[in-house]
Formats: structure tokens, C-alpha cells, sequence
């Protein structure tokens, strides 16, 4: 490091030419081109702007009002916010989010990585595992949660059939409210199916990005499998992994899909998510500033969590 | 002058032609050809449209009925309602009427109401259910009651006699033991230990029929710690820890209760008085008895649809002609009890298709003993998956019962309360 700073602070005008006063014609080049760049990004911006940044103002102009379906919205800040330290549901909800969000992304991410692994080189045969893997991602979640709700199911699904044929269960078993464990593991598996070739594709790409060489120059060295593993696939693809890590915890604390429709939140509310507590203030309680409240709390850890995982696995990377 | 004088007299000439022409055309606007949405959910929705066919084969007025899945119905309505566009009628189920009508979904129809011949004949809990502050805002559109339900040859083979159901719930407890005693996939009785809803709809009345009381009659003060509904869920523990209930009462939702029953495996249970039709073309031969308490009464939880007019309808005049009809003698004989439902008027209770079927005689005068519990807060209360009510009632039929139903009253009082 010290050998790089050579240069001595404040004298930087001694190196760099004297600017040169730029004609009149590139002026107007540079400034076309500007526009022209602005124009390129003006219907993303203007979509942006409408579906994200307004909606998100009102989000945050709700949370400071009691809010009713119809009528008036009066201001009570800050009652919205000062109502969530006491609400007990929502302290078990998020506690279960947590809970969730650590055992899913570690499991997706070791599942997808693994199979990622396995489709990695082209073989005879690889094109069709690849598909076979993605495939799930083409049912629409709350179909593929329906999809499940119906395996599981003691009455109409095969699965404890085939469990009890098999001699692994015996009698009458609910997967997806018979205990606290059971309910979370049918989202997990379900989850799991659901997200694994997703997640694989993006891990694929990553592993498609390191150049041949490198693995070529590591087995010249001599080393073995774990160690080219270790020194060379995970340090490089640490970008790959910060992205999916990302989109893996941020989509796990937003969960609500696999446990509204599999377990309603149950048993005893032990699957209870953080987005379903929202979803019962605006539509169960039509407390819509509550639920905006709860939102913007939500959004606040969401964006503090992305930042901090970024900036912790860049650092790592440089 | 003599020219402004002139165009003054005729202003004043054609306004008041204007407004005679308005006053001639009053009793046609509310029958003028207007398309009226309804919203219902899917649970009442065969009854909203054989409403709607009958209304329109002879009005100009066209009712369009659309149903949502129950579940998903409530975040429906409050997303319209949100975006200002509501339908022009909609309906609810009767429990969550009072907070609809807090909210001010429904538009104000109590004049309307007060000028209806037959309002001193509609059934009075469902009316009150649609009252909020004194103003009326729905009307009655569907009962469901909540009734013993009993298979008449499981009984024959259980050696119990098919035509003397219980009277007290201990004798239903007793017949449902002895029908569980047949073995092999036969239970004793069913139950929804896991929805909310499916208990109060059960249980109450077996509360009510002992003198209990669940909840205050403002709907803000629990009563779920009373020893009426501590006998009552104690003996309906008791008939899951034998085993007479069916282990899947335990984790019951809702969604599987009617298919539960309808296996024909299933001795004795309370379940609403509208599955009977669909639970006899099973094959099932049933008979039906009132929910009795402990050691007698009867009673019954008034349940089923409130209709009312969207709050941000223009066609309000066209939507209480709708709304007026269904109250009337032809639409409640010949559309409900000829489809043997339950009258929403109290005079129709014996009706010529009625008396065809004792039992139907026996539901249709269920309904002036029953009772529909009165709350705003009551879905967030008691419905909802994430209720303390069903908290309380695990707690109650699986875990610590007397911990579970004095927390219980308190985490209620505190929900009912809530602004």
C-alpha cells in the first residue's frame, strides 16, 4: 500500500495539464449525448418513480395518520410506531421471520450451490437436469403452495400414504399443523422445490464466469478438489454469492405466500410471518396506518440488512 | 323588463316541469334497467344468485353476482373500499357486519328500512348485527344456523334408537361414544379445533342454552372464562382425549370439515343447517337435533350473510329495489325455502315447502331462539386464523385449559377494544 502513495496531497494541479476551454461543437456533443442517455433512462425512471417512490411516500404519509377505508385520515403520529413495541404478535412474528429467514437461506443456499455443482460441466444428460431442477420455477408460488397444501394433506394427498406403506409413519398425520416443527419444515421443503433451480441458475452463471485457466494453473500446482474449491471457486465467486444471499434473505423476510395459503400462520401462531401481521392490520383490522407503520419499520431493516451484508462480503471480496 | 320578467317565468315554468317530470319518473328509477353488481362469498354464493336470476326474470334491473373465495373475501372489500369502488350491493358475512358498517361501507338505509312493511318480521340478531350506532345498514340475506347433525345408521348400529337424538350435551357426548365404540374407521364425533369460527359457531351455543354468555352485548367485554364455557370445552377435550373425536379435529381449519363428514364416518357433530342437502346426496341418511347445554335448553348461533348497499354506489334507489324485494313473501318462499333454506323472515318460518320436512320446521324455528354475537372488532377477535380466540381455544381442547381461557378473556377484552 505505502509504495502506491507516492504523490503528495495537494499538489495534484502540477501533474494534470492546464484545461483546455472546450470548442463549442463538443459541447453540444456531450450535452446530446446527455439527453439522449436521459431519454434512454426516462421510462424506467418515470416506472420507478410511479410504482415505487410514490407508492412508498404514501406508504410513509399512511403510517403517520389513523387511515380509514373511507373518509378522513387524520393525523396520530406517532401512534403507529409506538403501537408495535407493544403488540405481542408482531414481536413472535418477527422473531419467527428471523428464525426462518436463517434456516432457509442456509439450506437453499447449500441445496442450489450443491446442485449447481453437480449440472456444473457439460455431460451427456446435464441439459436435463438443468431443466428438471429450474422446472418448479415455472409453477406460480401460491399454485405450488396449493400444489403441496394438497400432497400433505392427511385426507387427499399421497405423501402420508406413502410414508405409512413405507412403515415411516403410522395413523393420522398433520404436516401442516400438527406441530410448530412440521408446519415450518412443509414451507421449507416446499420452499426449497420452489426456489432451489432458481437459485442454482444464478450460482451456474457465477461458476461460468471463472475463467479455465485459473482451475488449469490450480491443478498444474497440484492442488486437489477442496483446496480449488476453497482458494479458487468461493473466492470468486463472492459476488455471485453476495447477490444471492441477498435475494435469498430479503424474499425469505417478506415471506408470506407458502404460509398463508400451507399453514395459516399455525399451529398456535408459530408460523406466523412478519408480512402476514401487516396483511391482518390492513385487512383484517382495517387499520391501513398501522399496517403502513409496520411496512416502513420493515423496509428500514430490510434496507439496513442489504446494506450491511453488501458491504460486508465486498470487503471481504477486495 | 316585460322581456326579463318573461324569461323568468318561463325558468321557473320549466324547472318546475323539470322536477314534476322527476317526481312521475320516481317509482321507475328504481326499476329503470340498471346493472347492479353484488359481491358475495363462495359459501352463500348459490343463494345470492338464485336471488338474482328470480329478481331479474321480473325486473328491468339486471343483478350481477360475483363470488370470492371466503378467505380472501374480507381483503377484497377493504382493497374496493380503499380504491373508493365498492359494488353496488355486497355481502358479508353477518359477524363482520357491525365493523363494515362502522366503517361506513354500507350506505345508510334506516329510513329506507323503517318504511319496509315486513322490517318487524326480519330476523331481529341479523338485523341488529347491521346496526351500528343506531342507524340500520344491512339487511338479512342468507342463515346459515348451527344444528346436531347425527348419522341415523350409525346410530341403528351403535344400537342407539335413530329417532331420540340427544337432549343435553352429555347425552350427545354419550351417543357419540357409543357410536365410536363400532371401531375401525368410525368416529364418535368431528370438530374444527383449529378455526376459530367453526368453534363459536359450535360451541356457543351450547353456552347459551346453559344461561352463559361469551361476550357483553356492546361486543367489548370477553366472557370466554365463564364455567359455562369452561363445562363446555372440557367435555369436548374429554371426547378428543378418548379418542371419540376424530384425531383430525385437532388440526380442523375449516377447509376439510365438510368432507370429514361427508365419509359417512362420523356418529354425531354440530355443523351448519346448510349441509344437510349436501351432506344427504352423500347418500347419508341424517337426522337433526338442536345444540343443547350441558344439561338441557337449546339454542343456536344465527349465522349466514347481511347485505347492503356500497357506500359509493349512485345507483342506490336501483339497489333498494333489489334489496326490498329480497325481503318480500315471493323471494323467500319461492326462492329460499323452495331451496330449502332457512327464511330471513320470522312469519315465513312455516311456509308450503317447509312443511314437507319436519326438519326443516325444526331449523326454520331455531332462529328466534339463536343468537348472532355482536362486536366491531369480531373477525380480528374470534374469525381470523391469528385471533386470541384461538388461542384460546387450543389452549382450551389441547393444552392448559384453565391458564388458556383466563388469558384468554383478557387478550380478547384487550382485541374487542382496540380502535
Amino acid at each position: 500500500m505505502s509504495t502506491m502513495t507516492t504523490s503528495t496531497p495537494g499538489t495534484p494541479s502540477t501533474r494534470t495539464p492546464p484545461a483546455r476551454p472546450e470548442s463549442r461543437p463538443a459541447r453540444r456533443g456531450r450535452r446530446l449525448r446527455a439527453l439522449v442517455g436521459a431519454a434512454y433512462a426516462a421510462p424506467t425512471a418515470v416506472m420507478v418513480c410511479l410504482f415505487f417512490l410514490v407508492p412508498l411516500a404514501l406508504v410513509a404519509w399512511m403510517s403517520l395518520h389513523r387511515w380509514p377505508l373511507l373518509g378522513k385520515a387524520k393525523f396520530n403520529a406517532p401512534a403507529n410506531y409506538s403501537g408495535i413495541a407493544e403488540d405481542e404478535l408482531l414481536r413472535s412474528a418477527a422473531w419467527f421471520t428471523v428464525e426462518y429467514t436463517v434456516v432457509v437461506t442456509v439450506l437453499l443456499f447449500v441445496v442450489a450451490f450443491g446442485l449447481a455443482l453437480l449440472v456444473q460441466h457439460r455431460r451427456p444428460g446435464v441439459g436435463f437436469f438443468r431443466t428438471a431442477f429450474f422446472l418448479p420455477m415455472a409453477v406460480g408460488f401460491a399454485s405450488a403452495s396449493l400444489l403441496f397444501l394438497g400432497l400433505l394433506s392427511d385426507e387427499i394427498g399421497p405423501v402420508t400414504d406413502l410414508l405409512s406403506w413405507l412403515g415411516l409413519v403410522d395413523g393420522y398425520v398433520s404436516w401442516t399443523s400438527g406441530s410448530p416443527d412440521s408446519a415450518l419444515a412443509s414451507a421449507v421443503v416446499l420452499v426449497l422445490w420452489r426456489f432451489a433451480g432458481f437459485t442454482m441458475l444464478i450460482l451456474l452463471t457465477g461458476l461460468h464466469a471463472i475463467p479455465p485457466d485459473v482451475y488449469e494453473a490450480a491443478r498444474v500446482d497440484g492442488a486437489n478438489r477442496w483446496q480449488t474449491f476453497r482458494r479458487i471457486t468461493l473466492p470468486l465467486m463472492r459476488p455471485t454469492i453476495a447477490l444471492v444471499l441477498t435475494l435469498m434473505t430479503t424474499g425469505s423476510l417478506l415471506a408470506f405466500d407458502q404460509f398463508w395459503i400451507l399453514t395459516r400462520g399455525g399451529p398456535d401462531n408459530s408460523t406466523t410471518s412478519l408480512v402476514m401481521v401487516i396483511y391482518r392490520e390492513a385487512f383484517i383490522r382495517l387499520d391501513l396506518g398501522s399496517a403502513a407503520g409496520i411496512s416502513v419499520v420493515l423496509l428500514a431493516v430490510l434496507v439496513v440488512f442489504t446494506v450491511l451484508q453488501f458491504r460486508v462480503l465486498r470487503r471481504r471480496s477486495s | 323588463m316585460r322581456t326579463r320578467g318573461f324569461r323568468a317565468v318561463s325558468a321557473v315554468a320549466a324547472g318546475v316541469l323539470v322536477l314534476a317530470a322527476c317526481g312521475g319518473q320516481e317509482p321507475e328509477a328504481a326499476d329503470d334497467g340498471a346493472v347492479l353488481t353484488l359481491w358475495t362469498r363462495a359459501a352463500t354464493e348459490s343463494v345470492s344468485k338464485a336471488y338474482a336470476d328470480a329478481y331479474n326474470a321480473t325486473h328491468r334491473n339486471k343483478v350481477e353476482v360475483t363470488a370470492y373465495p371466503n378467505e380472501e373475501y374480507p381483503a377484497k372489500l377493504a382493497s374496493a373500499a380503499g380504491a373508493k369502488s365498492l359494488p353496488d350491493l355486497f355481502a358479508a358475512d353477518v359477524v363482520f357486519a357491525p365493523q363494515y358498517a362502522s366503517q361506513g361501507l354500507w350506505a345508510d338505509v334506516t329510513d329506507r328500512l323503517a318504511a319496509l312493511p315486513v322490517k318487524d318480521r326480519l330476523a331481529p340478531s341479523h338485523l341488529g348485527a347491521g346496526t351500528w350506532e343506531g342507524a340500520n345498514y344491512a339487511l338479512p340475506h342468507t342463515i346459515d344456523l348451527s344444528v346436531l347433525l347425527y348419522n341415523k345408521d350409525l346410530y341403528a348400529k351403535a344400537g342407539l334408537d335413530p329417532e331420540q337424538p340427544p337432549r343435553t350435551l352429555r347425552e350427545f357426548a354419550d351417543h357419540a361414544r357409543a357410536v365410536d365404540r363400532l371401531g375401525g374407521d368410525v368416529n364418535g364425533t368431528y370438530f374444527g379445533g383449529n378455526c376459530g369460527g367453526c368453534v363459536e359457531f359450535t360451541l356457543w351455543p351450547s353456552v347459551w342454552a346453559a344461561n352463559g354468555d361469551v361476550l357483553d352485548p356492546e361486543g367489548e367485554e370477553a366472557r370466554v372464562d365463564s364455567p359455562e364455557m369452561a363445562d363446555v370445552f372440557a367435555l369436548y377435550r374429554s371426547l378428543y382425549e378418548e379418542g371419540v373425536a376424530a384425531p383430525a379435529s385437532k388440526d380442523e381449519a375449516g377447509p376439510t370439515w365438510l368432507g370429514a363428514l361427508q365419509s359417512g364416518n362420523v356418529g354425531i357433530a354440530p355443523a351448519p343447517s346448510v349441509w344437510l342437502d349436501a351432506l344427504e346426496q352423500q347418500g347419508l341418511e341424517l337426522g337433526v337435533a338442536p345444540i343443547s347445554g350441558l344439561a338441557g335448553g337449546e339454542s343456536t348461533f344465527v349465522g349466514g350473510d347481511a347485505l347492503g348497499i356500497g357506500a359509493t354506489t349512485e345507483k342506490v334507489e336501483q339497489a333498494w329495489d333489489f334489496l326490498s324485494w329480497t325481503t318480500s313473501d315471493e323471494a323467500q318462499v319461492e326462492v329460499v325455502a323452495k331451496n330449502k333454506g332457512v327464511p330471513t323472515r320470522t312469519d315465513l318460518a312455516d311456509n308450503k315447502y317447509s312443511a314437507a320436512d319436519p326438519r326443516t320446521v325444526l331449523i326454520n324455528g331455531l332462529v328466534a331462539k339463536g343468537r348472532t354475537p355482536y362486536a366491531r372488532n369480531f373477525n380480528v377477535s374470534f374469525n381470523d386464523p391469528q385471533s386470541p380466540w384461538l388461542q384460546t381455544v387450543r389452549g382450551a381442547l389441547f393444552g392448559d385449559a384453565g391458564r388458556a381461557l383466563a388469558d384468554g378473556n383478557t387478550a380478547i377484552t384487550k382485541s374487542l377494544q382496540q380502535g
